[in-house]
């Protein structure tokens, strides 16, 4: 079977290409990338007439919350936010319960996509058992039943000598390490930024130096170890700066940011609005400028959602008892294009963050419109603004700080491997 | 030439003196004074808000503020029906907001929250119609402490306008400092602070105080030292290593009193450690005007009961 994306405008960082072309598809792959016109007469055609056409967008970072908390999100319902959103793959952490510490809880992850899903699953396995932070999970169990990578996200690994072990483990597995870097102990009982905004709130907060401390342990160990490094959801300026150096070291490590990081600050708290509260939490205004600059020297390879729904209970609540994450995926498009929209970065570059960066990062297939790669890609009227409204989410999780918001970016069509997952506002 | 506009109270809530305009303060403090006269009496009750509901719920133990707030609900003639959380819903896992919810579907007029989450009070307010009253919401405002506070100072001092106020303590953790930063300062005062640098608030200056590194600086040039109480359930977490040594470089004593100004006021909002944060010879000497405050909270919270529940105010204002 033949599909003709016909009369749209490419953007494939990874294939290096850019303007005016058809793609065509054939048998759910990649069979070419033509001149306007150029396609075979004998293909089912669909118009994306004033559309631009981009690999579909790999979110690295994303909690499924299956299995355990199916009330706060399934992969069903994750993987119809991620299409809605133009995401065609995910990488899910491993904090379910049970957590994914073991080969049969990735199988059960894989199988659950396999059969629910409506887009490409990832799982991520646990460096510790039980997100302990002690004992070493199954890593090699874990790689045999598929996993793309290993994290405790969502909880922090104190202890240097297990992250130090773990790391060593993952090289024999090829496996990169994504570290959620936090130095607890002067985390304390923080539930925001240390700052100007924290002290006229009253809120125990925690200082960016948090993560700057653990980046620069975590990147140190994979020097020593050689193990690749990848920290997720950098919040503040020194966490830049010390990943900035460690490439110019040579270390191997890469770095995420996730859109609220580059788009709001701990102003946001002001409100109390408990879907402001994240973890690393919302910072300042130089933090965010710092991000930005990140994203565009390089530093910063991949903006991911760190997709974290949750359920109402969970946050209609105080503040400090209120559970930190933002439902992301519907609005990780979006707010990245809104990087173009203010002129920060080019639509080119902001499409290679959200594709072939991450696939290179984790290893995964796709994030570039080459010939012969699985078809999966998102079809979105950069030109089309819209207002986030979460009770549309696809996603369980309707925490979102951005509701009311209208961001550029209209997804009009998610494509995985040649099938069409998601059009105009529908699952297909 | 100035023209004259009547100003008229609107708000539903009173959450913290951040949102006050000035002149909502001064009539806030006002309206106080104008009750002040009624605890004198020897019948201490006026009908103002005969037929009102008012409930206090507290998450944390206090006694002078809610006893204060009872007594000024019940001198102007309001029902009042006190919570207390260790009767509360909240132990049995109900969420504020429904606790909320069910106190609202009695229909009470006011709910008097003191609860230790910044924003609690926010989000109360944000899920009833009834009026909040902020009693003390974690470290972030108590509002009216600062009106008795302030209320008291203009008392002693004839205004606020152009005094140098000195803040002294444990700031970071201290709702009191928060709501008394920003009701001095509106007010015209200069406000300095000065503490162990571990309770010091980040970039705190640009609430527009100045902070000092020494007790003794901010004795110097004051006109009003007020004294914070030290929470003593925080020293493990090494916020200061002793109440002896807390005593010899953060307390007010007689000895670094001397260096204070002949005329010099002091308050503290209490309950007192007496010997750690102030000396008992200075509490209780001639400049302290802490049982004032007390008086003077009462007042204050009837004017905020009448205004918020009873007929409203307004105030003539030079715009």
């Amino acid at each position: 079977m033949k599909l003709l994306l016909k009369g749209g405008t490419v953007v494939d960082p990874g294939g290096g290409q850019s303007g005016p072309a058809d793609v065509l598809i054939e048998n759910g792959v990649i069979s070419d990338v033509l001149s306007p016109g150029a396609g075979p007469k004998d293909a089912d055609v669909i118009d994306v007439s004033k559309m631009t056409i981009i690999p579909g967008v790999i979110d690295i970072h994303t909690h499924l919350r299956e299995p355990g908390f199916e009330y706060k999100e399934t992969v069903a319902s994750g993987t119809r936010a991620a299409a809605a959103g133009g995401v065609t793959s995910v990488a899910c952490m491993a904090n379910t319960d049970p957590v994914n510490d073991n080969g049969q809880i990735t199988e059960y992850i894989l199988e659950k996509a396999e059969t629910t899903g409506v887009v490409r699953v990832y799982p991520v396995g646990a460096v510790s058992r039980g997100l302990s932070g002690e004992v070493l999970a199954e890593i090699g169990e874990l790689a045999a039943a598929g996993v793309c990578a290993l994290s405790d996200d969502g909880h922090v690994i104190s202890n240097s000598d297990l992250m130090r072990r773990g790391m060593e483990y993952a090289v024999t597995f090829d496996l990169p390490v994504i570290s959620h870097s936090e130095d607890m102990s002067l985390v304390a009982d923080g539930v925001m930024n240390e700052g100007f905004v924290s002290t006229e709130l009253g809120l125990p907060a925690n200082p960016p130096q948090a993560e700057e401390i653990m980046i620069f342990r975590d990147v140190t160990l994979a020097q020593l170890t050689g193990a690749r490094l990848h920290v997720a959801h950098i919040s503040t300026a020194g966490g830049v700066e010390v990943i900035r150096r460690a490439k110019e070291r040579g270390v191997a490590v890469t770095a995420e940011t996730c859109p609220h990081y580059f788009t709001l600050t701990d102003d946001a708290v002001r409100t109390f609005d408990t879907n402001t509260k994240v973890n690393p939490p919302l910072r300042s205004e130089e933090d965010r400028r710092a991000v930005i600059e990140g994203l565009k020297d390089g530093t910063i390879d991949v903006i991911a959602s760190d997709h974290a729904p949750h359920d109402i209970v969970e946050k209609a609540v105080e503040f400090s008892y209120a559970a930190s994450g933002i439902s992301g995926l519907e609005t990780l498009l979006s707010l990245s294009l809104q990087l173009v929209r203010d002129g920060e970065m080019t639509l080119f570059d902001v499409v290679e963050k959200l594709t072939i960066a991450p696939a290179r990062t984790l290893g995964l297939a796709g994030g570039t419109l080459a010939t012969g790669v699985p078809a999966d890609l998102t079809i979105v009227d950069t030109g089309e603004d819209w207002t986030v409204d979460p009770r549309a989410f696809f996603s369980k999780g309707k925490n979102s700080p951005f509701a009311g918001r209208s961001v550029p970016g209209r997804v009009k069509m998610t494509i995985v491997a040649g099938s069409i997952v998601y059009r105009e506002g529908a699952i297909v | 030439m100035s023209e004259s506009v009547e100003k008229v109270w609107e708000r539903k809530d009173l959450l913290g003196i951040r949102d006050l305009d000035i002149w909502e303060i001064e009539l806030i403090l006002d309206t106080a004074e104008s009750f002040l006269e009624i605890s004198k009496r020897d019948i201490k009750k006026v009908p103002t808000l005969r037929g009102k509901t008012v409930i206090t719920v507290f998450y944390e133990a206090s006694t002078r503020t809610r006893v204060s707030f009872e007594l000024a609900a019940k001198r102007l003639s309001a029902d009042t029906v006190n919570i207390s959380a260790s009767t509360s819903s909240a132990k049995k896992g109900e969420t504020l907001i429904d606790t909320a919810r069910n106190l609202e579907a009695m229909a009470p007029d006011a709910i008097i929250m003191r609860h230790p989450i910044p924003g609690s009070s926010d989000l109360l307010g944000r899920h009833v119609r009834s009026s909040i009253i902020n009693a003390g919401d974690g470290a972030h405002e108590h509002p009216t402490q600062a009106l008795l506070d302030a209320m008291t100072i203009r008392q002693v001092k004839g205004g606020i306008a152009g005094l140098n106020i000195s803040i002294i303590g444990d700031i970071t953790h201290s709702r009191v400092a928060r709501s008394n930063i920003y009701c001095l300062t509106k007010l015209g005062a200069n406000v300095t602070i000065a503490g162990p640098a571990t309770m010091i608030p980040t970039r705190v200056e640009e609430m527009g105080v100045r902070v000092v590194r020494t007790v003794r600086e901010a004795i110097r040039d004051a006109d009003v030292i007020m004294m914070l109480r030290i929470q003593r359930e925080r020293q493990g977490k090494v916020l200061f290593p002793s109440d002896r040594d807390y005593a010899r470089f953060f307390g007010l004593n007689l000895e670094n009193m001397e260096e204070a100004k002949d005329d010099v006021t002091i308050m503290h909002p209490g309950p007192i450690n007496r010997g750690v944060e102030i000396s008992p010879e200075v509490a209780d000497g001639p400049f302290s005007v802490i049982l004032e405050q007390v008086t003077n909270g009462v007042a204050v919270r009837m004017a905020i009961l009448y205004l918020l529940i009873g007929k409203g105010g307004s105030d003539e204002a030079a715009a």
